[in-house]
């Protein structure tokens, strides 16, 4: 190989490690187990599902970033769960999340069998994203929608405390 | 008490049934429409001659569900339509919310991949709500009674490579041996229809 192009190759790699890690699940079963059970009762979780490709789910992600800078020392956990697919991850998701500085933890679901895991989110879903899951203990709410502000976002949120 | 528990349960069940009937469910006798396709003329469901029954997939350009979905849907028609079930494609969205999926960009995108099947565009999005269309790709299979047969997913995995159960295929062949196609609802994940709030 060239010299150069490994250079570049190898600063690439650094830069898009450095981004932040992106944890990637192949199987739903084991992104349920780390972030969708035996949950906290002191903590809200809040898990937006969305993919780079979806246009109303990028124009709202800032609000989850908001949100996780607000609230993150109150006890409010937000994970951003693509669903891009793996085959995406160094080629969109990854330059998508850099160019956007976002600070939030963000994990890949890579589940393809998505037939297998939709009701398991919720029955009432029709499989289209933007959905948001806020939780806290036992105590799980569904929302198949778009947030147009930070203060809708926080609205759901501290419902579920209510 | 017993009075206000039975108003009460009737009241929620009026209210259940009332969000239900957004769209189709089996067993619904869904209607003919008559759409532009990308090859200029207009098409009905009723001017497919020897019809057995139809394949409406609800399907655009932009989304990558759709994109990835394209070659499987090719080779559907390819199978099924000799044999007396066609796909009718109906790209749902509003061009104006999504350009992608504009009529012009629908013709390109028909004679790239040289869609084998009707690819119609829903202009003013009357026909998707009446069938409860609500992502791309989303399939209704209708036998020749235009009754709904089977709603959901064309197969179990958004990866070609992955596919293990072709729910779709396997509903076509139950109608074609006159049995009942079970499983006759999938969900998938898709890109949500777009329209204007």
């Amino acid at each position: 190989m060239n010299f150069k192009i490994g250079v570049v190759l190898f600063f690439m790699f650094l830069s898009a490690e450095g981004i932040g890690q992106v944890k990637t699940y192949e199987k739903f079963t084991e992104f349920e187990q780390d972030y969708l059970k035996d949950l906290s009762e002191d903590t809200i979780y809040v898990v937006n599902f969305w993919a780079t490709w979806c246009a109303p789910c990028v124009a709202e992600l800032p609000f989850f970033e908001a949100l996780n800078t607000k609230h993150k020392g109150n006890n409010v956990k937000v994970v951003l769960v693509s669903i891009d697919s793996h085959k995406n991850l160094e080629s969109k998701v990854i330059p998508f999340l850099a160019k956007k500085g976002f600070q939030t933890e963000v994990v890949l679901l890579a589940d393809s069998k998505t037939y297998k895991w939709i009701d398991l989110i919720d029955p009432s879903w029709s499989g289209a994203i933007p959905i948001t899951l806020i939780l806290s203990g036992n105590e799980r709410h569904f929302y198949e929608k778009d947030y147009e502000s930070l203060e809708a976002l926080e609205e759901d949120v501290l419902k579920i405390k209510q | 008490m017993k009075k206000i528990f039975q108003i009460l349960v009737m009241v929620l069940f009026i209210s259940v049934s009332a969000t239900a009937q957004n769209g189709y469910k089996i067993g619904s006798k869904a209607t003919d429409f008559s759409l532009m396709g990308t090859d200029g003329e207009m098409h009905s469901l009723k001017e497919i001659e020897g019809a057995k029954g139809y394949i409406v997939i609800f399907t655009c350009n932009h989304c990558p569900y759709s994109v990835a979905y394209e070659d499987r849907i090719i080779a559907l028609q390819a199978e099924y339509a000799p044999k007396g079930y066609s796909v009718i494609a109906i790209n749902p969205n509003d061009p104006e919310l999504n350009p992608g999926d504009s009529y012009e960009n629908m013709r390109v995108r028909a004679k790239e991949k040289q869609f084998n099947f009707l690819y119609l565009f829903d202009e003013g999005q009357k026909v998707y709500p009446k069938y409860g269309a609500t992502k791309t790709p989303h399939v209704f299979l209708l036998d020749a009674k235009r009754k709904v047969r089977y709603i959901g997913a064309i197969d179990d995995s958004t990866e070609a490579d992955d596919v293990d159960i072709k729910f779709l295929a396997n509903a076509i062949d139950a109608l074609i041996a006159n049995e009942t196609p079970s499983p006759a609802n999938t969900k998938a994940i898709g890109c949500g229809i777009k329209a204007k709030k």
